[in-house]
């Protein structure tokens, strides 16, 4: 019982850290029709960011300064890598976005040596809790609160504001906004900005309940929280949430399946068969809408 | 002569948008018919009835006396079904060929938007309209055994090029060509896939009065030439009463009216729904 | 008429260039004394052998992206099939329980090398002939099998829209990967072990009784095989089939309506895309002489396309020509970034290990951005251009 108690638990922490990464992805697929290849890289330069950032300052100053980072990079590589390509057919933006990933893994592993970095400890979420008799991290227990909470206030600001409704719009049909005078610019880069902060959040929470960070590192819970995104109908945010809760209880029941049947190697495996069997029977998601073509 | 085309009761509806409503029109052997309407009636919609891209919620249609395709409306669609006759094919096999194979059957079509394919020359752009007619397999063609084969395509591309004053072009690329050109390929692309059913969305499209009044020869001369029967959709009234045989009229999805030209042309329902339409589309 | 011409000037040319592998490979046993580039032991072999490994792969790739307009991103996982059904085939019956260890031996305890050592011996003569025939036959194999799971997982995908289908064709790949590293099919795949001892490029050098090699082939024998294999695909693509394939990446819409089968072409391209990177697999499992499935990850399939991105998607001497540059660059030419350097007590800044990459993944940043053409476009280098062009110079000059 305790046992599964301590599964269930850990599952739902990471499902909410793959919640905080897939709501990037949703958000920009939604606007861009780019599936942002780079965006589990992010993750992982900000979880790099808080390494070298906590080993020079206090904790209460580096990880504002993780988040504020990862935004500018996130800014950044929208401005120079997708924007000059916005009139160019998809696969080359998905191409360029495919050069980005290349580009930070590789300069990753350049700063880093391509050793292994240990994530530091980080006072309160790194202290253990007992939850119905099993010992956990505080990390584990904060995770899903948290991003409720986030997806609460992101589902206010796209519904209630001004830039909301822009978003929104620019969504639906991408040259009519910008007929109507939305500036698809500011929108697209606001839209990268929320998406590399949840990421930057995500990667705190994520890597205190990891050992080590590696150049790669991003690039699997980065295409995770991808299927969570069309799992749950890509475009909604309530949709990538449930997704990702889904993929990280399903992928921490896979780990903790008994040793001798050696399925731990199908933890990652499992999301992709996940994601045919979802495109194949119901390509729009669970919460996502059909679309159509005109001939 | 027979029908060429026969179409159905056919209902084409979008959710609950139904976009061709009831729509039953025989196109003769041989003829030259004409379905008109005023923008967005749903002329392009039943197009796309038949040559496969949608499939129609109701109806059925016929080519050379035989169906090709029919539906009746089932589960989602059958509860939101507005139009007609919803029984009548209920115990019909449902028939929903792909495009491709719609063209095998002998009905080759045109775009209203004109669809060439904008990286290969006039050349292959009508040469790949005869692959799907042509007697090989990938291993064949890979190691060169459909020489034959092959040289007879492309002699009757050149033919056809040549019929349709192209051959000069023949090494351009397709979109290099001045539009009218572009709309005479597209028609001997079409040819080229051996049709005994010419459908053509909006051709005179973007042509000035020259140009129509040519196009218009130029119809009835493949017409004769490869013993076709045409159908058309078209805006342009003056090529419309100039070349048609025989003339459907349909507003809001629904017919209004069908008879020859002159008749068509007194009819009280179509001046109407024409109205303040024709005069916008210049 | 003119085109049997300039087949037959293509077919001298490939002649011509296969020749000089051999005379590049063999030059130092013939001309003692030159520098240190030309001896079998310098990067430039390793180079051309990878290269002409990764040409093929990328070619096959272009064939699908570049010339179908199917964006895939599968190429590493039919690698792996390949490169694991060659080396499962080839591994010889004696080495196997030493392999296996692990599992107590392999599930298929013989190899075609045994299997054709019965009918043509093992040694001397015969013992060549089955190895060669053995390769030929295990590389097929390895491209059908890698066709095979093409054709099964086409089914569910090819109906996907362009991006949706290259995220699930990479997954397709990471799932192959994790079904071969599996400890439950160990006595097949070796788990999450390599499978090694299976003939390489090397085991093709001419060697005497003493075991001293008189003639190397070993760089030959990829170029040879690549080369084949690269031609066929060029025959395809201009082909019927190859005019279709475009018509469909030019636009699917009229592609159908003009009569041809989205569905029965896009996946003719993909089998035969993926057959031919199973060869490219097993290919690589000859260089690297071991196959392991944690080789063959998404990255390596990045590198595919950006190698086809490099060249130009849509032209197969682009695909080529890009790979030799990106093979040369990241294996030869720029490893001087990846160690300090010092000019007098001066040091160069940034150079350490892993500069390299980093300066080759901003050249392929600027050339997505800036140069989306690539070197070629859509453009073939051509031998009847080529000719011309020197033709006429002659002609100006007489």
């Amino acid at each position: 019982m305790e046992y599964v108690i301590s599964i269930l638990l850990s599952g739902i922490s990471v499902g909410g850290q793959y919640a905080l990464i897939a709501i990037g992805y949703t958000l920009v697929y939604g606007i861009l029709r780019l599936i942002n290849f780079a965006h589990g890289d992010v993750f992982m330069v900000a979880g790099l960011l808080g390494i070298y950032f906590t080993a020079t300052l206090p904790i209460g100053g580096s990880l504002p300064l993780v988040i504020l980072v990862t935004v500018l990079l996130g800014f950044t590589i929208e401005r120079a890598a997708y924007k000059p390509l916005r009139n160019a057919p998809r696969m080359s933006v998905m191409i360029s976005a495919i050069g980005v990933s290349y580009l930070l893994q590789n300069t990753a592993t350049y700063v880093t040596g391509g050793q292994p970095m240990t994530y530091p400890t980080i006072p309160f979420l790194s202290d253990t809790v007992n939850v119905a008799g099993t010992q956990t991290k505080w990390v584990v227990i904060i995770t899903p609160i948290l991003v409720l909470v986030l997806v609460f206030a992101l589902t206010q600001l796209i519904n209630r504001t001004k830039i909301g409704m822009a978003m929104r719009a620019v969504s639906k049909d991408f040259e009519t906004s910008r007929l109507m005078g939305i500036k698809i610019n500011s929108v697209i880069s606001v839209t990268f900005i929320i998406g590399s902060a949840l990421a930057a959040v995500g990667s705190i929470l994520f890597f205190t309940n990891y050992p080590a960070i590696t150049p790669t590192a991003g690039a699997m819970p980065g295409l995770k929280a991808f299927v969570a995104a069309v799992f749950g109908g890509i475009g909604s945010i309530p949709g990538a949430v449930i997704g990702a809760f889904l993929i990280g209880i399903c992928e921490t029941i896979i780990k903790g399946l008994p040793s001798a049947w050696d399925v731990s190697v199908f933890s990652d495996a499992f999301t992709f068969a996940l994601l045919i069997i979802i495109l194949v029977f119901k390509p729009q998601g669970l919460f996502g809408e059909a679309a159509t073509d005109k001939v | 002569m027979g029908n060429a085309l026969r179409l159905e009761n056919i209902t084409m509806q979008f959710g609950g948008v139904v976009s061709v409503n009831n729509l039953t029109l025989d196109v003769e052997e041989h003829k030259i018919t004409a379905l008109i309407g005023p923008n967005g009636a749903g002329k392009t919609t039943a197009f796309n009835c038949i040559t496969g891209v949608y499939q129609p919620t109701n109806g059925q249609i016929e080519f050379m006396g035989q169906p090709i395709v029919r539906n009746h409306p089932t589960g989602k669609a059958a509860k939101t079904y507005k139009g007609e006759n919803a029984d009548k094919y209920a115990k019909d096999a449902v028939l929903s060929p792909t495009p491709d194979q719609i063209t095998g059957l002998g009905i080759a079509r045109t775009f209203q938007n004109i669809r060439l394919w904008k990286s290969m020359t006039v050349f292959d752009n009508v040469l790949i309209a005869k692959h799907q007619h042509a007697k090989q397999n990938v291993f064949s063609a890979i190691f060169r055994g459909n020489m034959a084969e092959e040289k007879r395509m492309r002699e009757e591309t050149m033919e056809l090029l040549k019929e349709q004053g192209l051959d000069a072009y023949k090494d351009e690329l397709a979109v290099s060509l001045p539009y009218g050109l572009q709309r005479r390929l597209e028609i001997a692309r079409a040819l080229a896939t051996n049709p005994k059913l010419l459908l053509l969305d909006e051709p005179a499209a973007g042509m000035n009065p020259q140009e129509t009044i040519e196009l218009a020869e130029f119809v009835r001369q493949i017409r004769d030439k490869y013993d076709l029967t045409v159908f058309l959709i078209e805006h342009h009234m003056d090529l419309v009463m100039n070349i048609s045989d025989y003339i459907y009229v349909i507003d809001f999805g629904s017919e209004i009216a069908q008879g020859v030209p002159k008749e068509v042309q007194q009819n009280q329902r179509v001046i109407e729904a024409y109205l303040g339409v024709t005069e916008e589309e210049g | 008429m003119k085109q049997k011409k300039i087949n037959l000037r293509a077919l001298a040319a490939i002649a011509v260039m296969l020749l000089i592998i051999i005379l590049l490979e063999n030059i130092s046993s013939i001309i003692p004394g030159l520098p240190q580039v030309f001896w079998p032991t310098s990067p430039l072999f390793t180079v051309l052998k990878k290269a002409a490994v990764y040409s093929l792969v990328a070619v096959s790739m272009n064939l699908l992206n570049g010339f179908t307009g199917l964006f895939s991103l599968g190429q590493a996982g039919f690698m792996l099939l390949g490169a694991y059904t060659y080396a499962i085939l080839m591994v010889p019956a004696a080495s196997k329980e030493q392999v296996y260890y692990l599992f107590g031996g392999c599930a298929f305890n013989s190899s075609i090398i045994d299997i054709l050592g019965g009918i043509f011996g093992t040694t001397g003569v015969g013992g060549a002939i089955s190895m060669i025939i053995g390769c030929i036959i295990a590389i097929i194999l390895a491209g059908c099998v890698a066709g095979f799971f093409a054709y099964l997982i086409g089914f569910p995908v090819l109906r996907l829209k362009s991006d949706y289908l290259a995220i699930a064709t990479l997954g397709f790949a990471e799932i192959l990967r994790a079904i071969f590293q599996w400890q439950k099919l160990g006595k097949i795949t070796n788990g999450a072990n390599m499978i090694k001892g299976f003939p390489t490029f090397s085991s093709f050098n001419i060697t005497d009784g003493a075991g001293h090699e008189i003639v190397r082939l070993s760089t030959f024998v990829p170029f040879l095989i690549s080369t084949v294999c690269i031609v066929i695909i060029v025959l395809l693509i201009n082909s019927s089939y190859g005019r279709a394939f475009k018509s469909i990446r030019d636009d699917e819409v009229a592609a159908e309506a003009m009569g041809i089968n989205l569905f029965s072409h896009k996946m003719l391209s993909f089998v035969i895309s993926s057959f031919f990177a199973g060869v490219g697999g097993a290919l690589f499992a000859m260089y690297v002489a071991n196959a392991q499935a944690k080789a063959f990850t998404s990255v390596m399939t990045y590198e595919i396309l950006l190698i086809v991105v490099i060249g130009g998607i849509g032209s197969v001497s682009g695909s080529v020509l890009a790979t030799f540059l990106y093979v040369a660059c990241s294996e030869w030419w720029l490893r001087f970034l990846d160690s300090e350097l010092y000019i007098g007590s001066f040091k160069v800044p940034f150079l350490r290990n892993g500069f390299r990459m980093v300066v080759f993944s901003i050249v392929i940043m600027v050339i997505v951005l800036f140069f989306s053409q690539g070197i070629m476009g859509e453009k073939e280098i051509s031998l009847a251009a080529l000719f011309d062009r020197s033709s006429r110079k002659k002609e100006r000059k007489e």
